[in-house]
C-alpha cells in the first residue's frame, strides 16, 4: 500500500534490497524448475549420467575446436533437437540460453564489427563501415558461446544434482570434493531462503529513505550474519556427520549400469565429435 | 604537451566503443563464458591450477581437519549466495562481489581456492555463469589469483594487529580492491592472446577478437573503478561487522602453513633439487624450433604469417629493452652456458623477490599466533 503511493520514493528506498529478493527468488525458481525437467521422461533423462558428462565434454571441445561457422550451427541444431526429445520446453531453452549469456557477448561482439580490419562489407553512414573479417568474427563469438551455453544447460536439466555428483567420480574429482559439492549445494538452498528472510524482514521495517552509507552497513550486516549462521551451522553439520559415523573419508553409493542405448549413445556422440572436429578443421 | 588535443583525436565510436565493452565487463564480473577462449588456453588455465585444487585437497584431507570440510561447503554456499547481493555503490549503482576475498581473510587462501571453486563450478553448471571449459580459467582468476593476492596484502598490513585493530579493515579493503584487480588483469591477458594465436587464414579471431592492448586497458580500468570497490566495501564491512558482532569467526582462520620452520631447506629439498634439474636441463629449450609461444616480439609476429601487429604492441614493445635480451649475455661466447646463466640469474631474482615479500608478510607470525589462541 504504501509503496504504491509513493512509487517513486519506495523505489530509491530499498530498490537494492528489492533487486536481491528477485535475484534470490529467481535462483530457487531456477534450480526447482530444473530438476522438474531432470525428473521427465525423455532421452537425455534415459542416459547413464557419466556418459553424459563425458559426451557434453566432447561436443564442447567440439564446438571449441571448429574453425567453420556451418559446423558450429550444425552442432546448435543436434542441441535443439535434443532439447525437442528430452521434455526441455523449446521456447524456456531458447530463452534461457540466448537472453541472458549471449546477451552481452553481443555487446562485446558489437564493436568488433567496425574495428577488425578487412575488406568492406557494408558502408554506413557516418563513414562507419562494418568489414567482411569482423562480421566473421561476431558470428564465431556469438554461435560458439550460443552452442556451448547450450550443451551445458542440456546436461544440467536432464541430469539430477545427485547424479551429476556422482558422474563426476569419472572425472577422477576426488571423494572429499564430491562431498563438499553435495553440501555446498543443499546449503546454498538453505542459506538463499535465509538470505531471503533477512532481506523480506529487513525490508519490512524499513519506513524513511536510507543514506548510501546505512544502505552499505545494512549489507555489510546482513553478508556478516549470514556467515556466522554458515560458521555455527558447519559446526553441526560436523557434529551429525561424526554422530552418524564419518571417518574421515565419503563413501557414496554408485549404481549405475550402462545399457544397450548408453553404448548406442556413446557410438553416435564419438560419430558426431569426430564429424565435427574433422569438418571443422 | 596538453591532453586536449590528444582526448579529440580519439574517434567518438571508438569512447563508445570502451562505453559497451565496460558494461560488459561490470555486468559479467569476470565469469569467461565458453568459446571466448581457444580449448589449448583452457587446457594451460586447468594446468595452472591444479597445483593450487592438489594443495587445498591435501589441506581438506589432512585427518585432523575433517572438521574442515563442512566449513568449506558452508562457505562455498556463503560465497554464492553472498555473490547475489546487490551491493550500493557510492553514486546509486550497485554492483555483485566475488566473495574471493573475503573467503581468503576468514579461510586463508589454500581453503578458499577450494571453497570459490566449487562455488564456481556450481555457477557454471546450473546457472550458466562461466563456461565449463573456461572452469580452469574462472578459477584461476578468482579462486586462485584473488585469494591469495588479498591474503598476502591482508597479512602485510594487519599482521601484527590486534583482532579489533582498524587495520585489519583497512588491510581486507585494500587486499579485496588489489586482488579483483589483479585477477582482472590475468583475465584480460587470457582474452587478449586470443586474436594474436588463433584466427583463420585471412586474419578472422576465432575467439575473443580484442587484443591485449584493448582489453587490459578494458578490464583492469573498469575494474579498478566498479567491480574491486564492491569487492573492497564488502570485505572491509564484513570484517568490519564481525569486529563488532562475531570476533570469533575473524580469529578462526583456518591457519595457512606459511612458516617453514626451523630447517626450512631440508623440507623444500626436493623442490631446490627439481629446480636445479630444470636450470641444467634449459638448454634443450634451444633444441626446439622457432621461439617460445606467445612471446614473440614484434618482428617475429609479421614472421609469423600475422597480417597486422597490434598498434599497442608496436609501441610497446620499445618500451623495454631487457638487460639480456634474447637471454644472451654478450660477454660468455657459448649460448649453452648463457642460457644456463639466464636460467640462474632468474631464478635467483624470483627467489629473492619471493623470499622478500615472504619476509614481510611472516615477520609478524609470532603476534597473530597469539592473537589467535587469545580468542
Amino acid at each position: 500500500m504504501s509503496q504504491s503511493s509513493q512509487p517513486a520514493h519506495s523505489k530509491s528506498r530499498s530498490g537494492f534490497i528489492e533487486r536481491t529478493l528477485v535475484d534470490i527468488n529467481n535462483t530457487l525458481e531456477q534450480s526447482i524448475f530444473a530438476e522438474k525437467i531432470a525428473r521427465q521422461k525423455g532421452l537425455l533423462q534415459a542416459l547413464d549420467p557419466r556418459l553424459k558428462v563425458i559426451a557434453m565434454l566432447m561436443l564442447l571441445f567440439a564446438v571449441s575446436l571448429s574453425h567453420q561457422l556451418a559446423v558450429i550451427a550444425a552442432l546448435y541444431v543436434c542441441a535443439l533437437l535434443l532439447a525437442a526429445v528430452s521434455a526441455v520446453p523449446l521456447g524456456f531453452f531458447l530463452k534461457r540460453v540466448w537472453v541472458l549469456i549471449p546477451f552481452f557477448t553481443g555487446i562485446i561482439a558489437l564493436p568488433a564489427l567496425f574495428i577488425t580490419p578487412g575488406p568492406t562489407l557494408l558502408s554506413l553512414p557516418l563513414g562507419i563501415v562494418i568489414t567482411r573479417t569482423g562480421a566473421m568474427t561476431a558470428l564465431f563469438l556469438l554461435l560458439r558461446v550460443g552452442t556451448s551455453v547450450s550443451f551445458a544447460t542440456l546436461f544440467v536439466l536432464s541430469t539430477p544434482w545427485n547424479n551429476v555428483l556422482k558422474a563426476m567420480g569419472i572425472l577422477r574429482v576426488p571423494d572429499v570434493i564430491v562431498l563438499v559439492l553435495g553440501m555446498t549445494y543443499r546449503y546454498i538452498h538453505l542459506l538463499l531462503h535465509i538470505a531471503n528472510d533477512m532481506f523480506l524482514s529487513r525490508k519490512s521495517r524499513i519506513l524513511r529513505r536510507m543514506s548510501g552509507a546505512e544502505e552499505r552497513r545494512l549489507i555489510a550486516a546482513t553478508s556478516g550474519t549470514l556467515l556466522g549462521k554458515s560458521l555455527q551451522l558447519s559446526s553441526e553439520v560436523y557434529l551429525a556427520m561424526e554422530s552418524r559415523g564419518y571417518r574421515g573419508y565419503p563413501r557414496t553409493m554408485d549404481r549405475f549400469r550402462m545399457h544397450w542405448f548408453d553404448w548406442a549413445a556413446a557410438l553416435v556422440v564419438s560419430f558426431v565429435t569426430a564429424a565435427a572436429i574433422w569438418l571443422g578443421r | 604537451m596538453s591532453l586536449k588535443p590528444l582526448i579529440q583525436k580519439i574517434p567518438r565510436w571508438m569512447l563508445l566503443y570502451y562505453a559497451l565493452f565496460i558494461i560488459w565487463v561490470v555486468t559479467t564480473a569476470m565469469h569467461i563464458p565458453d568459446g571466448y577462449l581457444s580449448p589449448v588456453t583452457s587446457i594451460i588455465m586447468f594446468v595452472l591450477v591444479l597445483p593450487f585444487w592438489a594443495q587445498g585437497v591435501q589441506k581438506l584431507r589432512e585427518k585432523m581437519s575433517a572438521k574442515n570440510i563442512p566449513i568449506v561447503a558452508l562457505f562455498a554456499a556463503f560465497s554464492f549466495v553472498v555473490m547475489m547481493f546487490n551491493v550500493p555503490l557510492p553514486g546509486g549503482t550497485t554492483g555483485h562481489a566475488v566473495g574471493g576475498a573475503l573467503a581468503a581473510i576468514i579461510l586463508g587462501p589454500e581453503i578458499a581456492t577450494i571453497a570459490v571453486s566449487i562455488a564456481l563450478v556450481i555457477q557454471a553448471f546450473f546457472f550458466g555463469d562461466g563456461g565449463i571449459l573456461a572452469i580452469g580459467a574462472n578459477c584461476f582468476n578468482m579462486a586462485v589469483v584473488l585469494p591469495y593476492v588479498t591474503y598476502a596484502i591482508y597479512q602485510a598490513i594487519s599482521k601484527n594487529e590486534a583482532l579489533n585493530s582498524k587495520r585489519r579493515i583497512v588491510g581486507a579493503a585494500v587486499g579485496g580492491w588489489a586482488g579483483l584487480t589483479i585477477a582482472s588483469f590475468f583475465a584480460a591477458v587470457e582474452f587478449g592472446i586470443q586474436p594474436l594465436l588463433w584466427h583463420t587464414v585471412d586474419g578472422t579471431p576465432l575467439y575473443a577478437p580484442y587484443p591485449l592492448s584493448v582489453s587490459i586497458p578494458a578490464m583492469v580500468i573498469s575494474h579498478a573503478l566498479i567491480a574491486s570497490v564492491v569487492e573492497a566495501l564488502v570485505t572491509g564491512l564484513v570484517v568490519a561487522y564481525l569486529m563488532r558482532a562475531n570476533r570469533p569467526a575473524l580469529a578462526m582462520v583456518i591457519k595457512p602453513q606459511l612458516a617453514p620452520e626451523a630447517n626450512s631447506f631440508a623440507k623444500w629439498r626436493a623442490l631446490w633439487i627439481g629446480m636445479a634439474a630444470l636450470i641444467v636441463i634449459t638448454p634443450i629449450g634451444l633444441l626446439a624450433p622457432g621461439t617460445a609461444w606467445g612471446e614473440w616480439g614484434a618482428e617475429e609476429l609479421t614472421s609469423l604469417g600475422l597480417s597486422f601487429i597490434p598498434k599497442g604492441l608496436e609501441q610497446l614493445s620499445g618500451l623495454w629493452s631487457a638487460p639480456m635480451p634474447d637471454y644472451d649475455v654478450a660477454a660468455v661466447g657459448n649460448a649453452n652456458i648463457a642460457y644456463i646463466l639466464s636460467a640462474v640469474v632468474g631464478v635467483l631474482i624470483t627467489v629473492a623477490v619471493v623470499w622478500l615479500f615472504s619476509l614481510l608478510v611472516t615477520s609478524g607470525k609470532k603476534n597473530t599466533a597469539e592473537i589467535s589462541t587469545n580468542k
